[in-house]
């Protein structure tokens, strides 16, 4: 039986834990509205982008002088992840759930007999997967994203993969992030970046007037290409980040919630224990002295 | 109904405008383009320069764009920018600064690059393109506003 003070000493602390807690939460709601209106604000740009590549892309598929970036080097020997994560934890199952997936796809792909190589964004992706695949990683970036994610991270990021690209040390590009459905479901997707696909789940508005449209080019389809493919790039990475921030607000958002009404509950029956045990203490205190009493 | 074609222009960060006028005139890399209502199907890329928005005749708006690509349809003219703003909010004197800024670190950086190694290397190389892109967008950026004092 623990004594009054040691429950006093517990019920301060759970307190002061589930204090943090609710910070934590706010916190979390306010950056969250913040996340999502950006993203929001960034769909535009995506949306149209993937309308003018699509109707080039659907035009020089298939030719022969069709970038790398679009038709693949012709191989899958080697296989690039960039494997988004956050850098700060307490955020629920956000980083579990993408690494679980990082992992079963490097599983899959070494049994496969493919060579993998790791690209990890936020410290917790970095710390986790540095003990087990630690040689397979190529370079850890930290800090993407502290204060708001910017379209300028994503394109440095984008230059990097390219540059790596155009060096020939991989030929298929993936990335793996959470798309942000509510603060309580973030799904975890796979994308491939390299060589260019379309990305499931963004939805596309109706192209109907432009199934038709033959469009002049100025310059010529393939300087266009070669100058938005690697745009693309950078836009894609972007979207990524963007909803990997949401999704990151939204499970701690969630995660702290929970915390918090946990402690709550423990708080609730430490008090009563409390007070039980109080009045333990005095029943018992009454019954010395009474007995005291008429022992005289 | 009026004759008007929906100019949209993006940024990756946001949508900028969307609206109808009468006619747009676009910096392509192959000499500015004007659009009216029924301009042919057009993809083209943007050198930097001012968009030029006309309604009743006259110029009513100036956007600055660094670069991007325009998508032109019978209806419709989306411009895909990098980067874009305001004529005003682009003052000589501070765009020198930064050109000079950033012509001043790149001797430094490449010297780094060539004694770097591995992953540092590539940090640096980011680094490197980053001031080169700062070095061309000014570069740009004073050559509209020469454009646009004339």
């Amino acid at each position: 039986m623990p004594s009054l003070k040691d429950l006093r000493n517990r019920i301060r602390s759970v307190r002061s834990t589930q204090k943090i807690t609710s910070a934590m939460k706010m916190v979390a709601a306010s950056r969250l509205r913040r996340a999502q209106e950006q993203a929001e604000a960034a769909r535009p740009y995506a949306q149209r982008m993937e309308r003018v590549l699509g109707s080039l892309a659907s035009r020089m598929a298939g030719l022969p002088g069709a970038p790398p970036l679009l038709a693949g080097t012709g191989k899958d020997d080697v296989h690039l992840l960039v494997v988004a994560t956050s850098d700060r934890g307490l955020a629920g199952g956000f980083n579990a759930t993408i690494l679980r997936e990082a992992r079963r796809r490097f599983r899959e792909l070494d049994n496969a007999g493919k060579t993998v190589r790791i690209l990890t964004i936020g410290r917790k992706g970095r710390d986790s997967l540095r003990r087990d695949y630690g040689r397979l990683i190529h370079d850890s970036l930290t800090d993407i994203g502290r204060r708001r994610v910017s379209f300028e991270e994503a394109r440095d990021i984008a230059a990097r993969i390219l540059t790596l690209f155009e060096a020939g040390e991989f030929d298929v590009c993936t990335i793996i992030f959470n798309r942000f459905r509510s603060a309580i479901t973030q799904i975890v997707t796979v994308q491939q970046l390299i060589p260019f696909a379309a990305p499931a789940g963004l939805t596309e508005e109706p192209t109907s007037d432009m199934a038709g449209a033959i469009y002049e080019f100025e310059p010529s389809e393939e300087e266009i290409l070669a100058e938005l493919l690697p745009n693309n790039l950078a836009v894609q990475i972007y979207t990524a980040l963007l909803e990997n921030a949401a999704s990151e607000q939204g499970a701690r958002m969630t995660a702290m919630d929970n915390a918090t009404r946990n402690a709550g509950d423990m708080i609730d029956r430490l008090t009563m224990n409390y007070n039980r045990t109080r009045q333990a203490v005095i029943t018992k205190e009454l019954i010395e002295i009474i007995s005291g009493a008429e022992a005289l | 109904m009026p004759d008007l074609v929906q100019f949209e222009l993006v940024s990756p960060e946001r949508l900028i405008l969307s609206t109808e006028v009468e006619m747009v005139v676009v910096p392509g890399t192959e000499g500015n383009f004007g659009v009216l209502p029924g301009h042919a199907p057009l993809i083209s890329t943007i050198r930097p320069g001012t968009i030029d928005i006309y309604q009743g005749g006259a110029v009513t708006e100036r956007i600055f764009v660094v670069s991007g690509i325009a998508e032109v349809t019978p209806e419709r003219c989306t411009v895909l920018a990098d980067e874009a703003m305001a004529p005003d909010s682009l003052d000589r004197a501070t765009i020198e600064a930064e050109l000079q800024t950033a012509e001043g670190n790149l001797p430094t950086l490449r010297e780094q690059i060539g004694r770097a190694q591995g992953a540092e290397r590539e940090r640096l190389a980011t680094e490197l393109r980053h001031v080169e892109r700062q070095q061309n967008v000014a570069r740009a950026k004073l050559q509209a506003l020469t454009e646009l004092s004339r």
